[in-house]
C-alpha cells in the first residue's frame, strides 16, 4: 500500500514530455518572444511609458474578463457584461451630469446596477431555466436598448440640452475623473494609472478566491460536476446566482473606469469590449496548460492581446486588422487548450 | 432447435480491447412468440442488441433470418432486411417536434424513392393505415412532444412497425411507464404477437415478464446462462441463471446489533407502494437487493435528501429526521455515495486530493481559506487505507483504473466520520480485486455506524453483508439474516413471487 505513493516525484518528472513543456509554457513563450520581438523591431516598444501604456489599454477589457471568468468556472457564460459596463458609464454620467450627484453616488449607482443584472442573469438561469447565452444575450439587447431611454438617445456630457430643452448643469467630479485619469507615482513621476491598479488589485482579489477559498473550490466543482457537487452537500443554485453577481459587478467597475477616462457617457464607445473580454478569458484557458477558466490566466490573456495591439500599432499596421490578429490568437489559445492538451483522453 | 426459428444467432463474439463482452452467444426467435432477454447490467445484453441491429460489428458467429445469411453493416440495413429495434431511450425512436402522422412515415421521407416532395396528404393516409393496423387510437394531427410518454412509445413502435418487421426489438419499453400506460403497451405487443412478430422483449421487471413471456433467456457475463421455455415458466430459475452465485466465495462472518441508529415508520415511495420499516443498527452492514427499477436508488436518495417520500417519517438515534437536502443529510452525519460515479460523483477537473475532500471544505478551511495541509494529509490517509494504486494525490482521476475511481468515490465519504453510510451499486464497473477490498474496508471501518449497501447483484451482497433486505415494486419483501440464507426464498422474493411459505 505505501508503495503506491513511493516514487512519485521521479515519476511525476520522468512524464513530463516535450509535449506537455509545450501545452504548460507555451503561450508564456509566445508572449515572452512577442514582447522580446516588438522590443527589437519597434522604436520605443521597451520603455517603462509603453509597458503602462498596454497595461491601461487593457485595464477595463481585464476587469471585465476577471468577472466573466467567474462565470465561466460555474460551466456558465456571460455575454451582458459590455452593456452592463456602458450602462454603468451612462448611468455614472447622467448621475453627475443631470442629477448633479457626487463621485460616490455614481460609483454606488453603478454597483447597484451590476448586482442588479447578476442577480437577474443569474435567475434568469438558474429559476427560469434559460440557457446562460441566450439568457445573458437577451440581457445585453435589454441593456442596450435601456441606457438610451433616460436621454432619449443623445450622449451625455456636460451643458448638454436635455429632452425638455433645458440644459444639464451637473459636471464630472474631480474625484471621479481621476479614477480614469490620474497616475501615481512610482520610481518615475506620474507613472501608474489608478485604473491599471484596480486592475491588478481586482485580478489579485479573484485569483485568491478562485484559488484558496472554498467558495471558489466550489464553484470549480459546480462547473465541472454539478450533480456530483450537489450531492456533496453545496447550494448550486447560489453558487450559480453569486457567480452571475460577480460577473455583473465587475462589469460595473469597468463601465466607472470606462466612464472616469472618456469624462462623458458617449453612448457610441465600448463596442469592443464584450469580444476583447471573452478573447482573454478563453486565452486564459492556455496559460501554464491549464485548460479551465482561471484568474492568473485571464490577466495574462488580457495582457497578451494588449501588447499585441500596441506593438502592431507602434509597427504601423493598419487598425482595420487588429480584430483580425485579436481573433487568429483566440484560435490558436483554443486549439492550444482542447486539441493538444487532450485531456482525460491518454 | 433453431429448423423453425425466424431468426437464429449462433457463436456471437464481441470484445472491446482486453474486455470479452460477448462470450459466443446463441439465441433463437420463434415467430408469434415474445422471447424475454434477462440479464444485469454488463451482461451484454446491450451489446447484443446493437450487434443484431447493425450498429456494431461482430467479431465472430452468424445469424440467419427467416433461413437467409442476416449480416447488417449499418442500422437502416437491419431494418430494411426486417429486424426493427425500439431502443430504451423513447425520444430517440420519434422526433418531438413534428407531428404524429409525419413520425410515423419519417423512414419513407428520405431513401430510394422518396417523394422530392413533401405531400401532407398523402403522409396522413399513408400514417392512418400504419395506426389502423397498429389499433392505435391517437390524434394524427398532435406533436409528439405533446404527447405523454406512454403515448410516444407507442408511436415509436409504431413507427418501426410500419416497415412491417419480422423481428421487432423492445429494449426496456416499460423503465419509464406508469403500470396503467404499460397495460396499453402490452395489448399492443399482444396485438403484435398474434400477427405472426417474433419479439425479443429485454427487460428487468418481473411484472412485465410474468405478463409476457413464452420463453426466457438469461445472460450473464456476456454468455446464454439459462433458457427457459416450458410451461409454466421458471422464473425464479430465470432470475437464479441471472444473478445466482457464481463461485464459491468468501463467507462473511454475521454481526447482529444491539442498538438503531437509523429507523424508517411507513416509508412509502411510490403512488400504490406498501409502506416501508426498517432499522439499521450501528456496526452492522445491511444491503439491499432487487432488480433495477424496483426503487433501489429512489430510497437511498430518500434517506439522502435529494428526494421526499410520499409519507412516512424517519428517526437518526432516535431524532425525527427530514432532511430536505443533501447538505442538510451530510449535516446530520449521513453520507451517500451515488450511483454511477462519472455522472454523480467524479469532478473531473479535479486531482483525487480535491476529489476526496469535496463535501468537507468547510470542515478544511478557515474564514473560508482552504488549508492544503489538512486536505493533503486527509487525501493521503484514504489512499493508504483503501490502497488506491496512484502517483500521488495529485493525480487526475482519468489516470486512474475504474476500481481506483470507485475507491476515491468511496474515500472521499469515508474521510470523515458518518452515522449512516449508505453506498448506491458500489461495485459497478469494478474489478474483483477493487471490489474485495472496498468491502474488505467497509466491514472493517462499520462499528460505531449503520452502513447500508445497494446492490443489484446478489454475490455483491452475500460477500458484504450481515444481513440482506429484498426490495421489489418500491418496498421490502424479505429480510435474511447471512448465515444459512435460504437461497430459494431469497429468489422467489426478488422474483416477486408468491413466497412458498405463503403457499
Amino acid at each position: 500500500m505505501s508503495s503506491s505513493l513511493a516514487g512519485k516525484a521521479t515519476a511525476r518528472e520522468r512524464s513530463m514530455t516535450l509535449r506537455d513543456y509545450a501545452i504548460r509554457y507555451g503561450f508564456i513563450v509566445l508572449l515572452v518572444g512577442l514582447i522580446a520581438y516588438f522590443a527589437v523591431a519597434a522604436d520605443g516598444f521597451a520603455s517603462p511609458q509603453s509597458a503602462v501604456f498596454i497595461f491601461q489599454s487593457v485595464a477595463i477589457t481585464g476587469v471585465l474578463a476577471l468577472g466573466v471568468t467567474a462565470t465561466l468556472v460555474v460551466g456558465g457564460f456571460d455575454l451582458s457584461i459590455g452593456s452592463v459596463a456602458t450602462s454603468a458609464m451612462m448611468a455614472a454620467s447622467y448621475a453627475m451630469v443631470v442629477l448633479e450627484q457626487n463621485a460616490i453616488v455614481a460609483v454606488i449607482a453603478c454597483l447597484v446596477i451590476g448586482v442588479i443584472v447578476g442577480l437577474i442573469n443569474g435567475w434568469l438561469i438558474v429559476y427560469m431555466r434559460v440557457p446562460d447565452l441566450l439568457a445573458t444575450l437577451g440581457m445585453m439587447f435589454l441593456l442596450l436598448g435601456l441606457q438610451r431611454i433616460p436621454t432619449e438617445g443623445r450622449s451625455i456630457a456636460t451643458g448638454m440640452t436635455m429632452p425638455d430643452g433645458s440644459v444639464a448643469n451637473g459636471k464630472f467630479s474631480e474625484a471621479f475623473l481621476a479614477l480614469g485619469r490620474h497616475r501615481i507615482d512610482f520610481f518615475i513621476p506620474n507613472l501608474i494609472p489608478v485604473s491599471v491598479v484596480v486592475l491588478v488589485v481586482l485580478a489579485a482579489l479573484i485569483w485568491f478566491f478562485l484559488e484558496y477559498t472554498r467558495f471558489g473550490r466550489m464553484m470549480y466543482a459546480v462547473g465541472s460536476n454539478e450533480r456530483a457537487a450537489e450531492l456533496a452537500g453545496a447550494p448550486v443554485k447560489a453558487y450559480k446566482i453569486w457567480a452571475y453577481v460577480i460577473s455583473g459587478v465587475f462589469a460595473s467597475i469597468g463601465g466607472i473606469l470606462l466612464a472616469a477616462r472618456l469624462g462623458r457617457g458617449d453612448i457610441a464607445s465600448g463596442n469592443n469590449l464584450l469580444l476583447d473580454a471573452v478573447a482573454a478569458a478563453l486565452i486564459g484557458y492556455a496559460v501554464l496548460g491549464a485548460a479551465k477558466p482561471n484568474a492568473f490566466g485571464t490577466a495574462v490573456g488580457a495582457v497578451f492581446v494588449g501588447v499585441l495591439l500596441q506593438g502592431l500599432t507602434m509597427m504601423n499596421a493598419p487598425y482595420y486588422t487588429q480584430d483580425f490578429v485579436k481573433g487568429a490568437v483566440l484560435v490558436v489559445a483554443l486549439v492550444f487548450t482542447f486539441a493538444l492538451s487532450g485531456r482525460g483522453k491518454r | 432447435m433453431g429448423a423453425d426459428a425466424v431468426f437464429h444467432v449462433d457463436g456471437l463474439r464481441k470484445s472491446f480491447g482486453q474486455n470479452e463482452v460477448l462470450g459466443g452467444i446463441s439465441l433463437d426467435l420463434f415467430a408469434g412468440e415474445v422471447t424475454v432477454l434477462m440479464g444485469a447490467n454488463g451482461a451484454g445484453k446491450s451489446t447484443l442488441v446493437k450487434i443484431v441491429s447493425g450498429v456494431y460489428a461482430r467479431a465472430a458467429g452468424t445469424m440467419r433470418l427467416a433461413g437467409k445469411a442476416f449480416d447488417p453493416q449499418t442500422p437502416a440495413e437491419a431494418i430494411r432486411a426486417g429486424v426493427v429495434t425500439v431502443h430504451q431511450n423513447i425520444n430517440d425512436g420519434v422526433v418531438a417536434d413534428l407531428d404524429v402522422a409525419t413520425n410515423l412515415t419519417l423512414d419513407r421521407l428520405s431513401g430510394k424513392g422518396a417523394s422530392l416532395l413533401f405531400k401532407p396528404a398523402n403522409v396522413r393516409a399513408e400514417a392512418r393505415a400504419v395506426a389502423d393496423r397498429m389499433g392505435l387510437v391517437i390524434d394524427l394531427k398532435a406533436r409528439v412532444s405533446d404527447l405523454s410518454l406512454a403515448d410516444r412509445q407507442m408511436v415509436a413502435i409504431a413507427r418501426a412497425m410500419a416497415h412491417r418487421p419480422k423481428v421487432l426489438i423492445l429494449d426496456e419499453p416499460t423503465s419509464s411507464l406508469s403500470s396503467a400506460e404499460a397495460d396499453r403497451l402490452f395489448s399492443l405487443i399482444d396485438r403484435l404477437r398474434g400477427q405472426g412478430v417474433a419479439i425479443l422483449y429485454i427487460s428487468h421487471r418481473m411484472s412485465d415478464i410474468r405478463r409476457l413471456a413464452d420463453r426466457i433467456v438469461s445472460m450473464r457475463d456476456g454468455i446464454v446462462s439459462g433458457v427457459f421455455d416450458r410451461k409454466p415458466l421458471d422464473y425464479e430459475g430465470a432470475v437464479n441463471a441471472m444473478l445466482g452465485r457464481k463461485i464459491h466465495l468468501d463467507k462473511v462472518v454475521a454481526r447482529s446489533s444491539a442498538r438503531a441508529v437509523f429507523t424508517a415508520e411507513g416509508l412509502r415511495l411510490a403512488q400504490g407502494s406498501r409502506p416501508i420499516s426498517m432499522t439499521l443498527g450501528a456496526g452492522e452492514v445491511v444491503a439491499i437487493t432487487g432488480l433495477v427499477g424496483v426503487g433501489k436508488t429512489a430510497l437511498a436518495e430518500t434517506l439522502f435528501g435529494v428526494r421526499r417520500p410520499l409519507a412516512g417519517t424517519m428517526h437518526m438515534d432516535g431524532k425525527p429526521y427530514a432532511p430536505g437536502s443533501a447538505r442538510e443529510a451530510i449535516a446530520a452525519g449521513v453520507f451517500l455515495v451515488a450511483k454511477d460515479r462519472a455522472a454523480s460523483g467524479i469532478v473531473g477537473g479535479f486531482n483525487i486530493e480535491r476529489n476526496i475532500s469535496l463535501p468537507f471544505l468547510k470542515r478544511m478551511s478557515g474564514f473560508g481559506v482552504m488549508r492544503k495541509r489538512a486536505e493533503r494529509i486527509a487525501a493521503r490517509r484514504q489512499i493508504d487505507e483503501l490502497g488506491i494504486v496512484c502517483r500521488s494525490e495529485k493525480d487526475e482521476l482519468s489516470a486512474l483504473s475504474g476500481g481506483n475511481q470507485q475507491k476515491v468515490m468511496v474515500a472521499r465519504w469515508m474521510s470523515q466520520a458518518s452515522r449512516l453510510f449508505i453506498l448506491d451499486e458500489p461495485f459497478q464497473g469494478v474489478d474483483i480485486s477493487a471490489r474485495r477490498d472496498i468491502a474488505a474496508k467497509l466491514r472493517a471501518s462499520a462499528d460505531g455506524r449503520a452502513t447500508l449497501i445497494f446492490v443489484t447483484e446478489l454475490d455483491e451482497a452475500l460477500e458484504t453483508a450481515d444481513r440482506i433486505l429484498v426490495m421489489s415494486e418500491h418496498t421490502i419483501v424479505g429480510e435474511h439474516r447471512n448465515d444459512d440464507i435460504d437461497l430459494d426464498r431469497l429468489l422467489a422474493e426478488v422474483a416477486g413471487g408468491p413466497l412458498h411459505s405463503a403457499a
